[in-house]
């Protein structure tokens, strides 16, 4: 089975927090206030996150 | 799967309390310097934006508008609006009206310039607002300067509240000066405390 996860464009990520909140298994920080970190090993892909996000910059991609 | 909600995720309620003073006292606006000082002392002290990511009430009375009573499209905002030259035009453009805003405080406080009781929204038109102001113990700058704040955030309000209607709920928080600001100062902090940068999710 393909398994999907959240990826940030940290280069147009605005550090809003919007996906932090959404996220159901906390699997998001911002830890240096310019981008969000998502930690691959907790994203089950569910793309809230995705939908959520107001710049857009959040896509859930194929993990390898 | 809700998470549970931590007692600043009612912070919405002092944002709206905050739009609704406006109406009734203007000196209220002077309460605004919050919104403004704590997210720059955050960013500063503690290097992250700690203020947008939990805080911030004006983000979360967007998202309730936009989610839970359903006022947002939900659609992708445009490129150009994320965009840097966008979010730092923005940036400057704001920050040069508060400047104006503020030299017109200080010609009421030295006197060359009468008291305005208006407010000034998108920076155009000017509202009648005399019936927020019951007059002030101080100097007729302190009632401007209200005037001015309150405008300001009103102003900024509206925008907001257009682009969460037209784009997702918390489009502001793109555009919104004190983030781009925020984050300014964590890439500048970041940059002086570590010069290499991590290389993130993608590049």
């Amino acid at each position: 089975m393909i398994k999907r996860k959240a990826v940030v464009n940290i280069w147009e990520c605005v550090a809003c927090g919007c996906c932090i909140k959404v996220c159901p298994r906390s699997a998001i920080s911002i830890p240096n206030g310019i981008y969000s970190k998502i930690n691959q090993d907790l994203c089950v892909g569910c793309g809230k996150c995705v939908k959520e996000c107001p710049a857009s910059v959040i896509t859930l991609k194929e993990a390898e | 799967m809700k998470m549970k909600k931590k007692w600043y995720d009612y912070l919405w309620i002092l944002s709206l309390t905050y739009l609704i003073l406006g109406f009734f006292n203007i000196l209220f606006a002077w309460l605004g310097l919050l919104c403004f000082f704590i997210p720059l002392f955050i960013a500063i002290v503690k290097g992250n934006k700690g203020y947008c990511n939990k805080y911030c009430g004006r983000g979360q009375l967007f998202a309730l508008a936009g989610g839970r009573f359903g006022l947002s499209r939900k659609k992708d905002i445009p490129k150009w609006m994320r965009s840097n030259y966008f979010r730092y035009g923005f940036l400057i453009f704001f920050f040069a009206m508060f400047f104006l805003m503020l030299w017109n405080t200080w010609l009421v406080f030295a006197g060359t310039k009468d008291l305005g009781t208006v407010v000034t929204l998108l920076w155009t038109f000017k509202l009648p607002w005399h019936w927020a102001y019951h007059g002030t113990l101080f100097s007729d700058g302190v009632a401007q300067f209200a005037f001015g704040f309150y405008s300001v955030m009103l102003t900024s309000t509206v925008l907001g509240f257009l682009t969460m209607i037209l784009f997702k709920p918390r489009s502001w928080c793109v555009y919104c000066p004190m983030g781009t600001m925020t984050q300014l100062i964590c890439k500048a902090r970041n940059a002086a405390f570590s010069p290499k940068q991590e290389s993130g999710s993608e590049s």
